[in-house]
């Protein structure tokens, strides 16, 4: 899933700075299973800055909706009603999320309570953590299922680096090594063949750099 | 697999690189084959001689007077000086400008390149440049994390890691391609091509393992990380030798003197480095620790110079450019072997 982080409370309010009528907008899917922008976290986030106004001695309305997905127009188009009373809006959903609401309501303000930050996982309770870099070509295969381009803070395919100790990549020892991980788990499936090929450079064609990507699936397509 | 195979399987399943395959693996070790570039360095270490590089960090700013400095006195005692390539991400003069330096001064530059800071468009362009100035060495490296420097909300690049920068270095020479493929019609860039290798670093049994890949990457010398614990260097060495490595790629093992108990501790918290506790306690009892750092390089040359497959030693002797003279001198090194150089005859060089 996407995971986000709520930007400050300070630099939220300063978004908003000049609205009389805000609405702000969660959305059902990741942001809601990482706790940042879901229905619980909008309504939490309006008091907050309900009670901010109201100490500045601000009288503006601000109102709330989550729908199930931001990144669907269709669910988008829910907002239509309260978008319109708005003068701002708002999103708590990732930034794909944020560019849907902007893309629909084009005469309307939209700005990011959230930072987007990575594609990943919950790895217990209340953490999140990255797992993919979105490369567009994914190489899983030969590492063992652990990711060298994400995890390892270099992106080698031929790691490890000379930095790697104890586990730990070089740069922090919070971080372990992800070609530590690799040779250990290939290691224990009796695959460490996979290492001895020289990874030839990586053709990032299908990673950034080339405009938005997209996927057509045909099938899917109506009409 | 031995890591032997393991180079052998590498080179073989082709790994998109070189033509030659063999890279480095001349039969009968990397001595006697026949150099094929003009680097002093190469014919050095071909003709059998025990080798010394050492290094010289370029300035924090455009000032030359201390490369050219270092370069005029240290060219008479190794055969190779490194230019680090804004080692630790500190911004400094770039290694290229700086091995031009090094050969106003007569010396013979070996070139650091890191993949943090180029993709392979800049890099091939840098290698082009520099071969046009007369540089013929260089050391392939991924480079210190951005973090540790003085720029750390920098973007990095890593759009290849040094293994695959070793492996398009070999191909621009070998096989007159740049890394799309596409010839290189004339005046290919013709690079004594090295990297580094980490015996201390972990895991420790892929160590040689991952040299065994370099070399099949076509890594022609390897300069290690500076070495405090001799006896696992010892160990890394065996293993090496066990799988013929050292047959296949010169070895120069990294030496770093040292001022103080101080520095050794600081070195000892440092990712991927290993300094046991007997080398800080000589220290900390000696009277006159910068002599006793001096000492301790010397003792570990010479234990070097007596190691099957060691080829020659790489002093780092970081911000005391000025002692290097009196290590190779106690060291027995001086002076260095005087070699001729040749272009070698395209048909030669011709390979796939
Ligand atoms: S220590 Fe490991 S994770 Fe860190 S940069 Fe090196 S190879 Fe990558």
């Amino acid at each position: 899933m996407i995971v986000a982080e709520p930007k400050p409370i300070s630099e939220v309010a300063e978004l908003v700075r000049d609205s009389n009528h805000l609405l702000i907008v969660g959305c059902g899917e990741c942001v809601t299973v990482c706790q940042v922008g879901g229905e619980k976290e909008v309504e939490v986030l309006a008091s907050a800055l309900r009670i901010m106004w109201k100490k500045d001695g601000r009288k503006g309305t601000i109102d709330t909706q989550t729908i199930v997905r931001q990144c669907e127009p269709e669910y988008v188009a829910e907002l239509a009603k309260k978008v319109k009373e708005a003068d701002c809006v708002l999103s708590l959903g990732c930034g794909v999320g944020v560019q849907f609401i902007a893309e629909a309501y084009p005469d309307k303000w939209v700005v990011p309570g959230l930072n987007t930050s990575f594609g990943g996982g919950t790895v217990q309770a209340g953490v999140w953590e990255e797992r993919c870099g979105f490369c567009g070509d994914c190489i899983l295969h030969l590492t063992g299922g652990i990711c060298p381009i994400i995890r390892c803070s270099k992106s080698i395919l031929n790691g490890p680096c000379g930095g790697s100790q104890d586990g730990h990549c070089e740069l922090d020892k919070d971080i372990p090594c992800a070609w530590q991980l690799i040779y250990d788990r290939l290691k224990g499936l009796g695959r460490l063949d996979l290492l001895d090929a020289v990874q030839p450079p990586k053709d990032w064609t299908a990673s950034r750099d080339g405009g938005p990507r997209k996927f057509v699936k045909e099938e899917a397509m109506i009409e | 697999m031995t890591a032997a195979d393991a180079a052998q399987a590498a080179a073989a399943a082709g790994a998109g690189g070189q033509g030659d395959g063999a890279a480095g693996a001349t039969s009968g070790g990397p001595r006697g084959g026949g150099c094929r570039t003009s680097s002093r360095l190469e014919r050095v270490l071909r003709e059998g001689h025990f080798a010394v590089t050492c290094e010289i960090g370029p300035p924090q700013s455009s000032k030359s007077e201390g490369i050219l400095k270092h370069a005029s006195v240290l060219k008479d005692y190794s055969d190779g000086q490194n230019l680090t390539d804004n080692q630790t991400a500190i911004v400094r003069l770039c290694s290229l400008a700086a091995a031009v330096h090094v050969i106003r001064a007569g010396g013979e530059p070996i070139m650091q390149m890191t993949a943090r800071d180029r993709n392979r468009i800049a890099i091939q362009s840098d290698i082009l440049g520099a071969a046009s100035l007369g540089v013929r060495n260089i050391l392939c490296l991924a480079g210190d994390h951005q973090t540790f420097g003085n720029h750390p909300g920098a973007r990095n690049v890593h759009d290849i890691d040094s293994l695959q920068m070793v492996q398009m270095v070999r191909a621009m020479r070998d096989e007159k391609k740049f890394q799309c493929g596409d010839q290189i019609k004339s005046h290919e860039p013709r690079m004594f091509v090295g990297a580094a290798a980490n015996p201390f670093g972990d895991p420790f049994e892929f160590r040689v393992r991952r040299l065994a890949k370099k070399i099949a990457a076509g890594a022609e010398f390897i300069q290690t990380q500076c070495i405090f614990d001799m006896d696992r260097f010892e160990k890394w060495m065996r293993m090496v030798r066990d799988e013929g490595l050292d047959e296949k790629v010169f070895i120069l093992a990294g030496i770093t003197p040292v001022k103080s108990d101080k520095a050794l501790k600081y070195i000892r918290t440092v990712p991927g480095m290993k300094v046991p506790d007997e080398l800080i306690k000589r220290m900390e009892g000696a009277a006159d620790k910068k002599a006793e750092g001096v000492n301790i390089a010397v003792e570990m040359i010479q234990r070097l110079k007596e190691m099957k497959g060691v080829h020659g030693v790489h002093i780092m002797a970081i911000a005391w450019e000025s002692i290097v003279p009196e290590i190779v001198e106690r060291a027995g090194l001086y002076p260095r072997p005087e070699v001729e150089v040749e272009e070698p005859a395209e048909a030669e060089v011709a390979v796939g």
